[in-house]
C-alpha cells in the first residue's frame, strides 16, 4: 500500500466520528439552533457506549443506549433553547462542560479496560484485486457504511422533500413558516433531538471503532472541529464529508511525517488539525465577507411567535 | 350577507385597548379600503382576520358562518390570506419554493415535481398580471417582485379573502398602478381585496368602500362615490388637515453641506450612491423624497460617519472631510435620528442616562481624568428629561419600557443638546402616533428657526412636503429633482421617484 | 386595566351576553423581562445538587454523605480554607478576564489556553534568566505572563474581528494547541534532569517563586486578583471605558453610532482577558506548583466561565463564586479518599451552569391567568 492510500485510509477512520458530529449539528443548526455541546455530548456517548458494552457485551445494546442518553441530552437542549429560548451558546456551553465532568465521572470505572469486541466489518469480497478500491473500501466497518448512507440520505431529505423545505424555511425564517402552519417549535424539537443522536453516534464510533479504550477527555476538542467543519461545509452534509475526510487527513498526517522520521517534534504535528481549523476559518471569513455564506438565517436567535392570546 | 363581517371586535394587548368594539363589513367582488394612520388599529384588525392575533372579544363571520381562526393556518383553510406589511418570505429559497411551503401533499419532491409547479405558478401569477421569476431565491428579486410572490402564494392557496397591509408603501407610483390592475382582477374573479393604508390617492384611486378607522375605533364606512380625499382626511384625522406646515419663511443662510459627485459601493459591486451632489445651506430643512432603497439610507451613514464613500467630496461648515469618522462627524456637529431608533440609536437595556450620555461622554462636562462624573450626569439627564418632556417611571429605567413616542424624544434630546449645526433625520416618525409625531414635527421646526438645518429622508412623502424648504428627490442613488417649497406636486414627485424622469439636465 | 369604553360610530347589533369561561393559565415572557428574583441563584445551585446526587446515588454512595465531605473537606479546616482560596485565585483572576469579555458579548472560552501560556511564559524567565535576583525576576515574569496570555487571547480576537471567525471554535482550538505546548516544554527541552522523569521543569529557586502569606500556602497571587477586582470594579462602573463597553455590550449598533470604535474594543479586552488568564498561570508556578509541569491546571479555565456566569459579571460576585468554585474543586479531591473521582466537581459545575441558565430565563416567564 502506498502511502496516499494509507492516508486516505487513516482519514477515513479518524474522519468518521466527525462526520457524524457534523451531520448531527448540520440538522441542528438547519432548524435554526446552534448545538455547541458536541463536544460534551461525543464523550458521553463514548463513554455510554463503552461501559455498555463492557457490561453487556452486546454492541446493539451499546448503540442503543448512546441513543437513548442523546434524546435525554437533545430534549435538554431542546427545552432549553426552544421552550425557555436560553442563551443558545452558553447552552451548549454548559451541555459541553457537564458532558466532561459526566463522562470522566463515569468512566472512572472502565477507563483503561478496552472494549471486548469491535464493529463488524463489511468484507467486499468483489473489489479484491482492484488497486485502492479494495484497500480502501473493501474492509470498513458498517458504522463508516452508514455514515455514507447518511450523507446520501440527508442530502436528498434536505434538498429534495417537503420536510427538507421546511426544515430551511424553519432555520431561514420561523416566523414565515409558522405562518404558512408549519409548527416551528416541534420541529426544531425533533431535529435537536435527531441531531443530537448523531452527535452521540460519533462519540460512540470515535470510542467502538477509532480508539477503543475509553480515557477521560479522549475526543481532544474534535466536537468543537466538527462545529468549525459544518462551517466549512456550508451547511450541506455532502461537502460535510469531504470536509471530515480532509481534518481526518489532518489528523494523521502528523504520525505519517513522524514516521518518515522528520525532526519536528510530535507535540508542534498534534497541532495540526487546530490550527488548520482556524486558518481555514479564517480564509473563509475572509472569502465570504459581504456574502451569504449559507448560514441558517436565524441561527442563534430564538423564535417567539406572536403571541396569539 | 357579507362576505366578512366582523362584530364588536376588542383587541387588548395587556392594557392597551388596540380596536375598541369594531365593526367591520366586506362584500364579495369589491375592493375594501381600510383606511387610518399609523397606530389606527387596522392592522391588528386585519391580522385578527388572518389568525395572527385572537380577538380579546367579538365573532367573525366568513359568508355569513360564524368561525374560529386560532392560527394562520385556520385562516389559510377559510381562504383568507394576507399579504404583511414585512413579507413573509424565506430569503433563501426560491420563489416558487416559498408559494409552495405551506403545501403538505407529496413528501418527495424531485426535479420533476418542481418544474411541474413552477410551470403552474407563472400561469397564475400572468393570470393575474403579476410577474417575477420563479426560480429564483427571494434575496435576488427586487422589493416589488416579492411583493407580487406574497399575492401570488396567497392565491395559490386558494384564498377568497385576500387582505394587503400598507401594500404600496414599497412601490413606485407606477408599481402602485400596476398593483391596482391586479387588485381589480381579483375584483373581477369574485374575490373580496381588502386594503389597509393611510394614502389617501390610493384609496380614491381603487376602492369600492371604504371604511375609516382611528385610534382604535371604527368611524364610519362609505361608498367611494359618497365622498372625497377632503372627507376622508377629516375622518382619518379627526380634523382639517393642514397641507402645509406654516414655517415662517426666511432667507437660508450660507451654504453648510456641500456634497460632490458623491460614490458609495453596495454589495456585489454595486453602487449606492452614483455621483450624488446635493447642498444645504444653514437654517433650511432639505427633504429627500423616494423609494426605500434608492440610497438613501448610504446617504445618511456617509454623511454620519458610518461608511465611506469611494469617489467624490463631503465639505461641511467649509472645511472637507477626509474620511469617514462618526467621531469626525459627532464633533463637526452632525447629529443623526437613525432609521430605526432601537435597532441603532438606543440601548434598549440600558437606563435613560446611559443613553442620554452616547455623544457627550466624551466631554470634559462628563467625564474628567477617564472617569465619568456620575452625581452630575444624573442631575443632567434629569433636567434633559425634564426639558424635552419625555414620561419615564424613572431616570435608570431600561429605556425598552418606554413608549416610542417618548424613545424618539430622548432620542432628540439627546442629538439637539449637542448643539449640531446639521441634524440627519431618517424616518424621524416612523411607528408614531399623531401627538408624537406632531411633538417630532415641531422639533424639527425649530431647529430650522435656530438657523440649524435639517436633511430629513423619509418615505412619507407628506411628511416631507409639509416640512422641507426644499425637496430633492433620490433615484439609483442620485438626486434626479429639485423642488422648491411650493412648487411640489404629489405627481411630479411620483414620477421623479420612479425614474420615469430620467434626464438630469431636466431636474435641476 | 383601562376601562374599555363602549359605543362605536356604527352600532350594529348589540352585544352577545358573555359566555362562562373556566379559568385557565397561560405564560408569557415579558419582553423587557430584567425582574430576576434573588431565591433563583440559590434554588439553581441546588437543583444541580440534587441532579448530581442522582448520579452519585447511581455509583452506590450516598449523596448527603459526599456532599457533606466535599463542604468539610473544602471549608471544614483552616487547611481547607487555605486549600480553597489558593484555588481560588487563579479562578478570580481567569473569571474576571472571562467577565470582561462577556461583557461585550465575546465568548472567550479560551482562559485555559491563555492560563497555560501565561504559565509557560513565566517558566521560561527562569529558564532563561536563572540569576536574577526576586524584584528583576518576578516582575518580569508577570510581564512575561500578561504578555503571551495577552497574545494568546489576541489570536482569538483578531480571526473575530477581521475574518468574522466565530471566537468559540478559536479560542478552544487555541486551548488544545498550548496544552501541546506546555507538554512540548515538560517533557522535551525543559525537563527536569534530575526527576526521574517526570514531566516537569527543575523547581524554582527561591527569588522564582511568589512570597507566601505568613506562614500558608497562600502566596501573593491573592494581592494580584484582589487588585485585579478592584480595577475591573472601578472601570466597568465609573470610567468612560467602562461605560463603552457598556454601551458594546447592550447594543453594538448603537454603539458604532456613538462613534465607539468596537473592533478595536474587541482587541484590547481580549489583550486583557488573556493578560488576566496568562497573570494567573504565572501565579500558579510561581507561587503553588513552583515548577511548570503536565496537567498543571484542573481547568481553572473553563471553570472561570461558570464562576464569571454565576456572578453575573459583578465584581463581588465574582470574589464570592470564585471561592465557591475553588471550594468544589478542593471538595473534589478530599472525596477522592473515600473512592469517588474528584471529576465529580467538573460534574457539578456543568450542572450548575445548566440549572443557572434555565433559572436565569425562568424569571422572564410569568404566568397570567386568562381573563
Amino acid at each position: 500500500m502506498d502511502t496516499f492510500t494509507q492516508i486516505v485510509i487513516a482519514a477515513i477512520s479518524s474522519g468518521t466520528p466527525l462526520l457524524f458530529a457534523a451531520l448531527g449539528g448540520i440538522l441542528i443548526e438547519r432548524s435554526g439552533i446552534i448545538q455547541l455541546g458536541a463536544e460534551g455530548i461525543m464523550l458521553l456517548g463514548a463513554v455510554i457506549s463503552c461501559m455498555t458494552f463492557i457490561h453487556t457485551g452486546s454492541l446493539p445494546l451499546a448503540l442503543l443506549a448512546v441513543a437513548g442518553i442523546s434524546i435525554a441530552l437533545g430534549l435538554v437542549h431542546a427545552f432549553m433553547t426552544v421552550t425557555l429560548r436560553a442563551n443558545q451558546t452558553v447552552s451548549g456551553l454548559a451541555m459541553t462542560l457537564f458532558g466532561t465532568g459526566l463522562s470522566a465521572y463515569l468512566g472512572k470505572s472502565v477507563a483503561g479496560t478496552p472494549i471486548p469486541g469491535s464493529v463488524p466489518k463489511l468484507d467486499l469480497d468483489f473489489l479484491d484485486g482492484v488497486p485502492f478500491l479494495s484497500d480502501v473500501f473493501g474492509h470498513l466497518n458498517v458504522l463508516t457504511w452508514f455514515s455514507f448512507a447518511l450523507v446520501v440520505v440527508l442530502h436528498l431529505f434536505i434538498h429534495r422533500t417537503s420536510w427538507g423545505l421546511h426544515l430551511r424555511a424553519i432555520g431561514d425564517n420561523p416566523a414565515t413558516a409558522d405562518v404558512m402552519g408549519i409548527r416551528v417549535q416541534t420541529f426544531r424539537y425533533g431535529y435537536v433531538i435527531a441531531g443530537t443522536i448523531l452527535i452521540g453516534l460519533a462519540g460512540a464510533d470515535m470510542l467502538l471503532a477509532y480508539s477503543p479504550t475509553w480515557t477521560e477527555g479522549m475526543t481532544a476538542g474534535r466536537g468543537w472541529i466538527a462545529v468549525a467543519l459544518i462551517i466549512f461545509a456550508r451547511w450541506n452534509p455532502v461537502r460535510a464529508l469531504l470536509c471530515a475526510y480532509f481534518f481526518g487527513a489532518m489528523d494523521t498526517i502528523g504520525f505519517k511525517i513522524q514516521l518518515i522520521g522528520s525532526e519536528i517534534p510530535s507535540y508542534f504535528l498534534k497541532m495540526i488539525p487546530y490550527v488548520v481549523t482556524i486558518l481555514v476559518l479564517m480564509y473563509l471569513g475572509w472569502r465570504s465577507r459581504n456574502k451569504l455564506s449559507g448560514t441558517p438565517q436565524s441561527l442563534g436567535l430564538p423564535y417567539i411567535r406572536e403571541q396569539r392570546f | 350577507m357579507h362576505a366578512i363581517e366582523m362584530r364588536r371586535i376588542v383587541k387588548q394587548f395587556g392594557d392597551v385597548v388596540a380596536n375598541d368594539h369594531v365593526d367591520f363589513t366586506a362584500g364579495a367582488g369589491e375592493i375594501h379600503a381600510l383606511l387610518g394612520e399609523n397606530g389606527a388599529g387596522k392592522s391588528t384588525m386585519m391580522c385578527m382576520l388572518s389568525g395572527v392575533y385572537r380577538p380579546t372579544s367579538g365573532e367573525i363571520l366568513l359568508r355569513g358562518e360564524q368561525v374560529r381562526i386560532r392560527s394562520p393556518k385556520d385562516a389559510a383553510k377559510l381562504g383568507v390570506g394576507m399579504v404583511y406589511q414585512n413579507f413573509r418570505l424565506v430569503a433563501t429559497l426560491t420563489a416558487a419554493e416559498n408559494i409552495v411551503l405551506g403545501e403538505r401533499s407529496s413528501f418527495w419532491r424531485g426535479p420533476n415535481w418542481m418544474k411541474n409547479k413552477q410551470r403552474e405558478i407563472k400561469g397564475l401569477a400572468e393570470k393575474f398580471g403579476l410577474a417575477f421569476p420563479v426560480d429564483r431565491p427571494i434575496w435576488q428579486l427586487s422589493v416589488g417582485e416579492q411583493q407580487r410572490v406574497e399575492i401570488v402564494k396567497t392565491l395559490y392557496r386558494g384564498a377568497q379573502f385576500i387582505i394587503l397591509d400598507e401594500p404600496t408603501s414599497v412601490l413606485t407610483p407606477g408599481e402602485a398602478d400596476q398593483l391596482f390592475e391586479t387588485l381589480r382582477t381579483m375584483r373581477a374573479e369574485g374575490k373580496t381585496v381588502i386594503v389597509t393604508t393611510h394614502k389617501l390617492k390610493e384609496v380614491m384611486a381603487v376602492a369600492d368602500r371604504i371604511s375609516v378607522m382611528r385610534k382604535g375605533k371604527m368611524i364610519h364606512t362609505i361608498d367611494k362615490k359618497d365622498t372625497n380625499e377632503r372627507e376622508l382626511a377629516r375622518l382619518m384625522v379627526g380634523k382639517e388637515v393642514v397641507a402645509q406646515r406654516d414655517l415662517p419663511a426666511r432667507t437660508p443662510g450660507r451654504t453648510l453641506l456641500e456634497v460632490n459627485r458623491l460614490e458609495v459601493a453596495a454589495e456585489h459591486g454595486r453602487k449606492a450612491l452614483d455621483g450624488l451632489s446635493l447642498s444645504i445651506r444653514a437654517g433650511e430643512i432639505v427633504g429627500i423624497a423616494g423609494v426605500a432603497g434608492n440610497g438613501q439610507k448610504e446617504l445618511a451613514e456617509v454623511l454620519t460617519g458610518l461608511i465611506p464613500w469611494r469617489r467624490g467630496q463631503i465639505e461641511f461648515d467649509g472645511k472637507p472631510l477626509r474620511n469617514a469618522s462618526v467621531r469626525g462627524a459627532i464633533e463637526a456637529g452632525i447629529s443623526h435620528v437613525p432609521e430605526n431608533r432601537m435597532k441603532s440609536g438606543l440601548a434598549g437595556s440600558l437606563g435613560l442616562v446611559d443613553n442620554l450620555l452616547f455623544k457627550s461622554y466624551r466631554s470634559a462636562d462628563r467625564a474628567r481624568l477617564g472617569f465619568l462624573r456620575i452625581g452630575r450626569n444624573k442631575a443632567w439627564g434629569q433636567r434633559l428629561v425634564e426639558e424635552f418632556d419625555v414620561r419615564t417611571p424613572g431616570i435608570d429605567t431600561p429605556v425598552q419600557q418606554l413608549s416610542g413616542g417618548n424613545q424618539q424624544k430622548l432620542l432628540f434630546a439627546r442629538e439637539i443638546h449637542h448643539d449640531p449645526k446639521l441634524m440627519v433625520a431618517v424616518h424621524p416618525t416612523q411607528g408614531l402616533d399623531v401627538g408624537a409625531t406632531e411633538g417630532v414635527h415641531r422639533l424639527l421646526a425649530k431647529l430650522r428657526a435656530e438657523d440649524k438645518s435639517v436633511l430629513l429622508i423619509s418615505e412619507d412623502l407628506d411628511e416631507v412636503m409639509q416640512l422641507s424648504d426644499r425637496i430633492l428627490v433620490i433615484f439609483g442613488g442620485r438626486i434626479v429633482a429639485e423642488l422648491g417649497r411650493g412648487e411640489a406636486d404629489r405627481e411630479i414627485i411620483g414620477m421623479y421617484m420612479a425614474g420615469l424622469h430620467g434626464a438630469e439636465e431636466e431636474a435641476i | 386595566m383601562s376601562k374599555i369604553q363602549a359605543a362605536s360610530a356604527l352600532p350594529l347589533e348589540p352585544a352577545e351576553a358573555p359566555r362562562r369561561r373556566r379559568f385557565s393559565y397561560r405564560i408569557e415572557i415579558d419582553p423587557s423581562g430584567t425582574r430576576n428574583p434573588w431565591w433563583i441563584t440559590p434554588l439553581s445551585i441546588l437543583l444541580a445538587l440534587v441532579l448530581c446526587g442522582i448520579f452519585i446515588a447511581a455509583n452506590g454512595m450516598n449523596p448527603m454523605t459526599v456532599y457533606a465531605k466535599m463542604i468539610k473537606g473544602a471549608f471544614g479546616s483552616s487547611f481547607g480554607i487555605t486549600e480553597t482560596l489558593v484555588k481560588a485565585i487563579p479562578l478570580l483572576l481567569c473569571g474576571i478576564g472571562v467577565a470582561i469579555a462577556y461583557r461585550i458579548s465575546v465568548w472567550n472560552i479560551g482562559a485555559e489556553g491563555q492560563f497555560l501560556v501565561g504559565a509557560v511564559a513565566a517558566t521560561a524567565v527562569t529558564i532563561w534568566f536563572p540569576a536574577l535576583p526576586i524584584y528583576g525576576t518576578i516582575p518580569l515574569m508577570v510581564v512575561f505572563a500578561i504578555a503571551a496570555g495577552g497574545i494568546w487571547g489576541l489570536l482569538t480576537a483578531i480571526p473575530r474581528t477581521y475574518f468574522q471567525v466565530n471566537e468559540l471554535v478559536t479560542s478552544l482550538m487555541l486551548n488544545y494547541v498550548a496544552i501541546l505546548l506546555l507538554d512540548y516544554f515538560v517533557f522535551g527541552p525543559w525537563k527536569d534532569p534530575k526527576g526521574f522523569n517526570f514531566p516537569g521543569t527543575p523547581m524554582f529557586n527561591d527569588a522564582q517563586t511568589l512570597p507566601a502569606l505568613g506562614d500558608t500556602r497562600l502566596h501573593f497571587g491573592l494581592v494580584f486578583a484582589i487588585v485585579a477586582v478592584v480595577l475591573y470594579g472601578l472601570l466597568v462602573k465609573y470610567t468612560k471605558w467602562g461605560y463603552e463597553l457598556r454601551l458594546i455590550g447592550a447594543n453594538p449598533e448603537a454603539a458604532k453610532n456613538a462613534g465607539i470604535p468596537i473592533k478595536r474594543h474587541i482587541l484590547l479586552v481580549m489583550l486583557i482577558s488573556g493578560g488576566l488568564a496568562g497573570l494567573a498561570g504565572m501565579a500558579e508556578v510561581s507561587g503553588v506548583s513552583h515548577r511548570l509541569m503536565y496537567g498543571i491546571s484542573p481547568g481553572y479555565g473553563y471553570t472561570a466561565i461558570i464562576v464569571a456566569w454565576l456572578a453575573k459579571l459583578n465584581p463581588i460576585g465574582l470574589v464570592v463564586s470564585a471561592v465557591l468554585f475553588g471550594g468544589l474543586i478542593v471538595g473534589g479531591y478530599s472525596v477522592q479518599t473515600i473512592g469517588l473521582p474528584s471529576s465529580i466537581s467538573n460534574m457539578i459545575q456543568g450542572a450548575i451552569l445548566f440549572f443557572l441558565i434555565a433559572g436565569g430565563m425562568f424569571g422572564k416567564f410569568r404566568l397570567r391567568r386568562n381573563a
